[in-house]
């Protein structure tokens, strides 16, 4: 009996000993595909798991398929809220030296984050081989290099200053909904209007970076593009009277705002307020959002006549552009692969695969619109005759702990809307985080 | 004293006898190998679990949050990032008013946690001490909200903790309202950013107060029947008996129950970043810090935040740790 026991027991620990060193070995298997089948796999790291944004990374690895047919295409997708929980994990995996062979991030200032830390590669030279340089629009190629080099393939773009309207809800103080106000001011009157008017919610909003965008494109549309777009490189001054006043703008349109916008995230305000399953009872006239909008409304079977949109007041002509790019991260696995799948997201056939289907454009001005929904055939025109402007909620305009005080900063301002607090606030991170670009020299 | 009688009976006995006392040593030395050996075999790869995953990690992470591996924002310009700053990273934590106030805020959590599960869980064990019908039916409801994942039941007390008082109420605000109890409507942890921390110790209190009523529970059962028959026959009131004979014998029970509530609150994270999220000035405590720096690559600063974490947490094992041992060397 006792033997019996003592054998069980020496199997346990040589069991648990085997399972400690393939605990430990496990690392080193997962980064070290130097060897064999392995340097066929190309592992891409996104936070495209659900929806618009899946099927569109799925049309991208149908042409890597047909384009790469040499190398294997591993989806490495993690799921959650616009990539805060998949940007902790690749920040962990980047510090453990288990980089996959290429990761997503936001173009632009957010990737300096990435460009600090040595954890990409300068991409420059692949970028002008496969003619990038000319294919995207001079303006955002100027915005993407960072010291004369450039770190990512921009795959996609986005739009921040966009506005969507609720015609029905607008009709009650007969404001037209296919007319934009023309600045910042006039909409707040508008806002005025519908209050009196009855209606519960003028403006639905939402926490974090929704309330940020709001915020940036109040700036956009009071200071104009180009003061705005020193905002981020220092040459404006974040505590100046005219950035004041717009805060003050900021105030009054927050003030027509849904109370319960700390609590809940723009698509769970924009199906409560201003796009209700029953649109008649819809008690929400604007909601200012990304563009992303009018692919989420089409899952939720909305039909697009049901909505107009324009850009926030103020910023016509101004595109504030957001762009998800894919990097070559150093030590990666399959850097050969990676280059391959690079080619295939900045070419003409990887980006209408994408776009497509998730209700983006192709960063190339060389992209037709046909066979595109109605939204992206008229941004597609927009980008093309727009100035540009970064979004720091979205991550092309600084790096991600500027992004992380502003929107704190935003959630103080909901509780206390006191205008001297957030300028001095701003003001201070816009101190300790302007010259992004120089920390990179 | 045994080796000198085995030294004296070597000089008399003659060598194969000799032999056989030494083998007879080894043998026995054998024995007590086999006694401890098997064991240590078996609590050997706890050991090396423990000592690698938890204290060499612990280790790794204090090392790290004296290093200047932070976001290039915080570090000194031309300074290596591997370089040792001392304590530089806990004073830059203690001078940032965020911190101090997700510190508060933990106070204030951690306060109405462990007293709500306490009061609750007491309360419920009470009820069922006295007996009611369908026993076992009552601790499933009691016990059931512990089965459900932090981060699930999260998602929906971010819907029941919506803030809209007004007419388009949603969650409990509405509920309040259909029943007519509109003045108890609240606008939860956005009512304020230092007191609304306190709304999010109430999912937290549903979810634990079952498994303390099960504590206690079992802290009523395990008191002997004759104790409540001798305080009856000695004529002692209900009250009496609860207060004088019952209370006193779950002493140790409550205590434990406040450790695991303490340290539970101390490290409450899900429910957080479920309900309100991470960069917001209202619910923001050390763990969401800790988060929210790790994704800026701060890492120097994020060791430091679990550092001063595990302080916190050591302040209240230890000492019950301690308390236990000590119990148990008297009992």
């Amino acid at each position: 009996m006792s033997r019996v026991r003592r054998k069980a027991a020496a199997v346990f620990a040589v069991a648990a000993v085997l399972a400690v060193s393939a605990c430990s070995s496990n690392t080193p298997t997962t980064t070290s595909t130097n060897s064999g089948a392995a340097t066929k796999n190309v592992q891409v790291f996104t936070w495209w798991a659900a929806g618009g944004e899946k099927a569109g990374l799925d049309g991208m690895i149908s042409v890597f398929k047909k384009d790469c047919s040499q190398y294997t295409f591993v989806n490495a997708a993690v799921a959650g809220g616009g990539g805060d929980k998949a940007k902790t994990l690749l920040a962990n995996n980047l510090k453990a030296g288990n980089a996959p062979s290429s990761f997503q991030a936001h173009a632009g200032g957010e990737l300096s984050d990435y460009i600090a830390n040595g954890q990409v590669e300068d991409i420059t030279s692949l970028f002008k081989a496969a003619g990038l340089d000319s294919a995207f629009p001079k303006t955002l190629v100027d915005q993407i290099t960072v010291a004369g080099k450039i770190y990512s393939v921009p795959a996609d773009i986005h739009r921040a200053n966009m506005v969507w309207v609720n015609p029905v809800v607008l009709k009650k103080a007969n404001i037209d909904p296919k007319k934009a106000p023309a600045t910042v001011k006039d909409w707040i009157a508008d806002l005025a209007k519908l209050k009196a008017a009855g209606v519960a919610t003028p403006l639905v909003l939402s926490k974090g970076f929704a309330e940020e965008m709001l915020l940036e494109s109040t700036l956009l549309g009071d200071l104009g593009v180009e003061k705005f777009n020193g905002l981020y490189d220092g040459s404006t001054k974040w505590d100046g009277a005219d950035v004041t006043a717009a805060l003050g703008d900021f105030k009054a349109l927050v003030s027509y705002s849904n109370t319960d916008r700390e609590t809940m995230d723009w698509d769970a305000a924009m199906s409560k307020y201003l796009m209700p399953t029953d649109v008649a009872t819809a008690t929400g006239g604007y909601q200012l959002m990304g563009d992303w909008v009018p692919a989420q409304l089409l899952s939720l079977k909305v039909p697009d006549s049901a909505y107009t949109y324009w850009p926030a007041p103020g910023t016509d002509g101004v595109y504030q552009w957001l762009s998800d790019s894919f990097t070559l991260p150093k030590g990666g696995t399959n850097a050969a692969g990676a280059q391959c799948w690079l080619k295939v997201v900045g070419s003409a056939d990887g980006q209408k695969a994408f776009n497509l289907v998730k209700g983006s454009i192709p960063a190339r001005s060389d992209a037709t619109s046909a066979g595109y929904p109605a939204y992206q055939q008229w941004a597609m025109t927009q980008w093309k005759s727009s100035k540009l402007a970064p979004s720091l909620a979205h991550g092309s305009a600084g790096p991600g702990a500027w992004n992380n005080d502003v929107q704190t900063a935003m959630s103080a301002f909901s509780a206390n809307p006191d205008v001297a607090s957030l300028q001095k606030t701003l003001a201070a991170a816009a101190a300790k985080y302007s010259n992004w670009r120089s920390t990179l020299g | 004293m045994a080796g000198g009688r085995l030294g004296l009976a070597a000089r008399h006995t003659s060598p194969p006898v000799e032999a056989r006392k030494r083998a007879d040593g080894v043998k026995r030395k054998m024995r007590s190998v086999r006694t401890w050996g098997p064991g240590l075999l078996l609590v050997s790869p706890s050991i090396l679990l423990i000592g690698f995953f938890v204290y060499g990690l612990i280790g790794w992470s204090a090392n790290i949050s004296t290093t200047n591996q932070n976001s290039r924002f915080e570090r000194a310009p031309g300074t290596s990032p591997d370089a040792h700053i001392g304590l530089g990273n806990y004073t830059a934590l203690f001078t940032d008013p965020a911190f101090i106030q997700s510190l508060k805020h933990l106070g204030i959590l951690a306060a109405v946690y462990i007293a709500g599960a306490l009061f609750f869980g007491m309360l419920w064990a009470l009820l069922l001490e006295k007996g009611v019908r369908a026993e076992g039916l009552f601790r499933t409801v009691y016990l059931f909200p512990m089965a459900v994942s932090m981060f699930a039941s999260g998602v929906v007390w971010n819907w029941l903790l919506n803030s809209d008082t007004g007419k388009s109420a949603s969650g409990l605000n509405q509920l309040f309202d259909m029943v007519g109890l509109g003045f108890l409507k609240s606008h939860w942890w956005v009512a304020s950013p230092t007191w609304g921390i306190a709304a999010i110790a109430m999912p937290a209190i549903w979810q634990l107060s079952g498994y303390i009523m099960a504590l206690f529970l079992a802290g009523f059962r395990g008191i002997p029947a004759e104790l409540r028959e001798a305080a009856r026959i000695d004529g002692a009131s209900e009250y009496q008996l609860y207060r004088h004979v019952l209370f006193p014998q779950l002493s140790p029970i409550a205590l434990s129950a406040l450790i695991i509530l303490g340290h539970m609150s101390l490290k409450m994270f899900d429910i957080i970043m479920a309900i309100s999220g991470e960069k917001n000035v209202y619910t923001n405590v050390p763990m969401v810090t800790m988060w929210t720096l790790t994704g800026q690559q701060d890492f120097a600063r994020a060791a430091a935040v679990a550092m001063i974490l595990l302080v916190l947490v050591a302040l209240l094992v230890v000492p019950y740790l301690v308390y236990n041992a000590r119990q148990e060397k008297n009992s």
